[in-house]
């Protein structure tokens, strides 16, 4: 099923809040999703019989602009042989992205790993704490505006 | 030999302080070498060179210098550790493996002390070393050292059960407990050893296929009693690093070591006295060249080695069991495997 | 008699640890031998790969990539150097295919080898992983002869191949071949049907196949549970629609479906595969440019990307933005590993501290690629 067909079946279960498929940029096309609706989008993507996205193939944090933050998700399904791409665009005031957590267990360290060096908070998330980065750091250092810090924990940071 | 030191020198002391110097100084270079043979042997098996540096193209001066680097090195005391257990558990533990050698026969002419009760005693001192591992383990104040610690104690303790049923048919057969008479009983060739029934008359044919499972089942248990692989779970170096041995440095390490390859050979001792000849040659009388005292001593040794390759092969070849596969092992197959076969003994003896 | 105060330990197995396969920080909640929890802690290798590729030129990044799944660098190279085709449009020449196939087949033997090996190794068997690493050595030299390097090798380009086989390649690749297809049956006999492996492997780390997909698992892992999906085979990329070969997958021959034994067993398979497509494509290496028309600073137009290869640890994804400008706007790695490892909270509760060892083995992670 191509991109098309299936933000057209996304269109119709919900009413709004699904944006056009972007195809002309090279390469990948996507769905921009509103923030509220993304767990119930996603649940249908994986519950509809037609569509049954079984794999979260990624899901990367982006510093989409400059007041806003995206959290993208690479879908895939098993059964039928075919992706999606959905954005979520969140402003970079209040993070706020529902977690996917509970729809494929995958979501669980990419989400962390969102939240550790972009600053994305996945609410109802079980678990949601820095991954990579040590517990006491502090700023998520894959913003553009991330200013390294001079020291950390009394220790200077030579670069 | 001890009537002869006994006429030398006249006093009972004298003797007594004498006979167990041979057994130390072959303790020390057995163990050493043990090592180097481990470390040949493993290398001959994975198309290495291995040791090939200090003395030669054969490395034979390799442990000499690794001990003399474990002796320079500090002995170090882990943080909140015990420190009175933990600096005397090493010297336990291999207090506990050449207490062992006390009775282990090399020759007509030559053991240690010949007890009426010998291999009774065998099996109640190696018991102590368990004792040394835990107090290594526990002392150390870590948690890996504790948990190796607390594997070896039921390892070890379980494993004690069959070796000692293993061992109770040769007892049975042989009518005695000195390690010196099981020697002396199977003279006259491989056909009177113990693995071949002992001697006896054509009827002693039923019973070799048990025999040699007993000897099966002493040498599997008494792997495990040296923690060797299969078996090594108490060092288990991809679980709990080192085990016991882990917060040991130095010279205490060395005795941990040491304690480990001597255990080697005296289970493999006790392993040749039990069921292939002690020291008797195979050919019996016929070569009586073969079966003069001091050539006993290098059918003994040479017997000993072989077991002694044979536990270094397999821990180069298997990989490891895990602790409840273990126990498995030892009350599942080898403990009612001995209890038949010493109701089969029995009723042979009987009959 | 009163009631005797137990308490659970936790035991904090690494970040230096013999068999967590690099600084992986396990935090086992223990009740005696048995595991309740498992806790991983990762990050001690983090290197800020993703952050570093915004500061560079789109080529600049390959290196990079090398460093990610360090004993697997062909394979990562390969996925981005895809994607950077596709975001460019390029058409590289089928020589350059048919050399990307044999060094990325040639990358998966060695990276496997690793894997059992080391495999080998955590269970207590130290002489297959020696007998590995000196198979390995073999792939490692045909490496060397070709670009200079044993183990970071900056050999794919965007493009096409930074430079031409050697002419003797073809020659002691077929002579690898003949040495390396005997030592599948010797690992077989050596490790794979060892009574004792099979013992601490099979009916460990049960893998169901809903929880595998929903988990995100990849690559042999994903095949241990009985799932047949290779993306060289369901998403053909280079020129591996060409070849023919089979998709092995776990058929818990020795215990359950989705085991352990069943996840080692797909990598032996997979060796023989890799083996099948090399013989395949060896002979047939097309004449011609080793690289295609590139200008000299790739400037991607703007747009995104996300390109994915089946690595010898799973799928390897890079999702790359570009803002039209010479640097990269974000490149994000999807690294199989750190998708496997996740998983190991929920494969190990229950089971002993030894296997809790051999489940983690059975992923053959590399901590460079988790923390990237």
């Amino acid at each position: 099923m191509d991109i098309k067909e299936i933000q057209e079946l996304l269109k119709s279960a919900f009413d709004e809040g699904i944006g056009e498929p972007v195809t002309d940029k090279p390469v990948d096309p996507y769905i921009t999703v509103e923030t509220g609706k993304i767990h119930a989008v996603c649940l249908f993507l994986r519950d509809e019989e037609r569509l049954q996205f079984d794999y979260l193939s990624c899901l990367s944090g982006v510093d989409y602009d400059k007041d806003n933050l995206a959290s993208v998700y690479h879908l895939y399904s098993f059964a039928l042989n075919h992706k999606i791409v959905l954005k979520v665009i969140v402003p970079k005031s209040n993070p706020i992205v529902p977690s996917v957590y509970d729809i494929w267990a995958a979501a669980e360290w990419h989400e962390r790993e969102s939240y550790d060096l972009m600053g994305i908070v996945y609410e109802n998330h079980p678990d949601l704490r820095r991954i990579l980065l040590p517990e006491d750091w502090e700023g998520h250092p894959l913003r553009k505006d991330f200013k390294v810090p001079e020291f950390y924990n009394g220790m200077k940071i030579p670069y | 030999m001890d009537k002869f030191l006994l006429d030398t020198f006249g006093n009972e002391l004298i003797k007594d302080l004498i006979i167990p110097i041979p057994l130390f100084a072959f303790v020390v270079v057995f163990a050493l070498y043990a090592v180097l043979a481990e470390r040949k042997i493993s290398a001959f098996m994975q198309n290495r060179p291995g040791p090939n540096r200090v003395g030669g193209r054969t490395g034979v001066l390799q442990v000499v210098a690794d001990a003399l680097k474990l002796l320079q090195k500090e002995m170090v005391l882990p943080f909140r550790a015990d420190k009175l257990l933990y600096n005397v558990a090493p010297f336990v533990v291999f207090t506990g493996t050449l207490l062992g050698y006390a009775i282990i026969p090399f020759s007509s002419i030559y053991v240690g002390v010949d007890l009426n009760i010998g291999l009774f005693y065998f099996f109640a001192v190696t018991s102590i070393s368990v004792i040394g591992m835990l107090m290594g383990g526990w002392a150390s104040n870590n948690k890996y050292s504790l948990y190796g610690s607390m594997r070896s104690v039921a390892q070890i303790v379980s494993y004690e059960i069959p070796t000692a049923l293993a061992a109770l048919n040769v007892v049975m057969l042989a009518g005695t407990l000195s390690m010196q008479k099981f020697s002396e009983l199977q003279a006259g060739g491989i056909q009177n050893w113990f693995v071949m029934g002992g001697p006896g008359g054509l009827s002693k044919v039923i019973i070799i296929p048990f025999m040699v499972a007993a000897a099966l089942i002493l040498f599997i248990s008494t792997l495990a009693e040296a923690n060797r692989t299969p078996f090594d779970i108490v060092e288990a170096d991809s679980e709990i690093v080192a085990g016991v041995h882990l917060e040991y440095a130095g010279m205490q390490m060395v005795m941990f070591m040491f304690a480990e390859y001597a255990q080697m050979f005296a289970v493999s001792g006790v392993l040749v006295t039990l069921f292939f000849g002690g020291w008797q040659s195979p050919f019996g009388d016929a070569i009586p060249f073969l079966n003069t005292p001091w050539m006993q001593f290098a059918w003994f040794i040479g017997k000993g080695l072989f077991f002694v390759f044979v536990m270094i092969w397999l821990r180069w070849t298997l990989p490891r069991l895990r602790v409840d596969q273990l126990m498995h092992l030892c009350w599942k197959y080898l403990i009612p495997i001995s209890l038949v076969i010493i109701f089969v003994i029995g009723f042979y003896l009987v009959v | 008699m009163a009631e005797i105060r137990t308490e659970e330990m936790i035991l904090n197995m690494g970040p230096q640890h013999p068999s967590t396969h690099g600084v992986l920080r396990l935090q086992l909640t223990l009740e005696g031998e048995i595991v309740i929890d498992v806790k991983p802690y990762i990050g001690y290798l983090h290197r800020c790969f993703e952050k570093h590729c915004e500061a560079m030129t789109y080529p600049q990044v390959i290196p990079y990539t090398d460093r990610m799944d360090y004993v697997n660098s062909m394979s990562n190279e390969l996925s981005y150097v895809i994607g950077m085709e596709k975001l460019l449009g390029i058409e590289v020449p089928e020589r350059v295919e048919y050399i990307r196939v044999i060094m990325s087949e040639l990358q998966r033997i060695a990276s496997h080898l690793i894997a059992i090996g080391t495999y080998g190794n955590d269970a207590g068997a130290f002489t297959p992983f020696l007998y590995c690493m000196a198979t390995r050595e073999r792939v490692l030299e045909l490496f060397e002869i070709t670009c200079g390097a044993r183990l970071l090798y900056n050999y794919f380009w965007i493009g096409g191949l930074s430079h031409d086989i050697p002419s003797n390649f073809q020659q002691k690749v077929k002579e690898f071949i003949k040495f390396f297809k005997p030592k599948i049956t010797e690992l077989n006999n050596l490790l794979s049907f060892n009574k004792i492996f099979i013992e601490r492997t099979a009916n460990i780390g049960i893998l169901p196949a809903d929880y595998a997909i929903n988990a995100g698992a990849c690559g042999p892992t994903l095949r241990g549970s009985g799932i047949k999906f290779d993306l060289r085979k369901n998403e053909p990329y280079s020129i591996y629609n060409k070849f023919d070969f089979d998709i092995p997958i776990g058929q818990g021959l020795k215990g359950t479906l989705g085991d352990c034994w069943d996840r080692y067993m797909v990598r032996i398979h997979e060796l023989e595969e890799s083996v099948k497509i090399i013989e395949q494509a060896i002979d047939n290496i097309p004449e011609g440019d080793v690289q295609a028309q590139v200008p000299k600073r790739v400037k991607p137009p703007v747009g995104e990307v996300y390109a994915r290869t089946e690595t010898p640890k799973g799928e390897l994804g890079y999702y790359i933005i570009s803002d039209g400008s010479l640097n990269p706007f974000r490149i994000k790695a999807r690294s199989p590993s750190f998708c496997n490892l996740s998983m190991i909270r929920a494969l190990s509760k229950g089971y002993m501290i030894a296997d809790v060892v051999m489940t983690l083995g059975s992923f053959d992670i590399v901590l460079g690629c988790i923390d990237r």
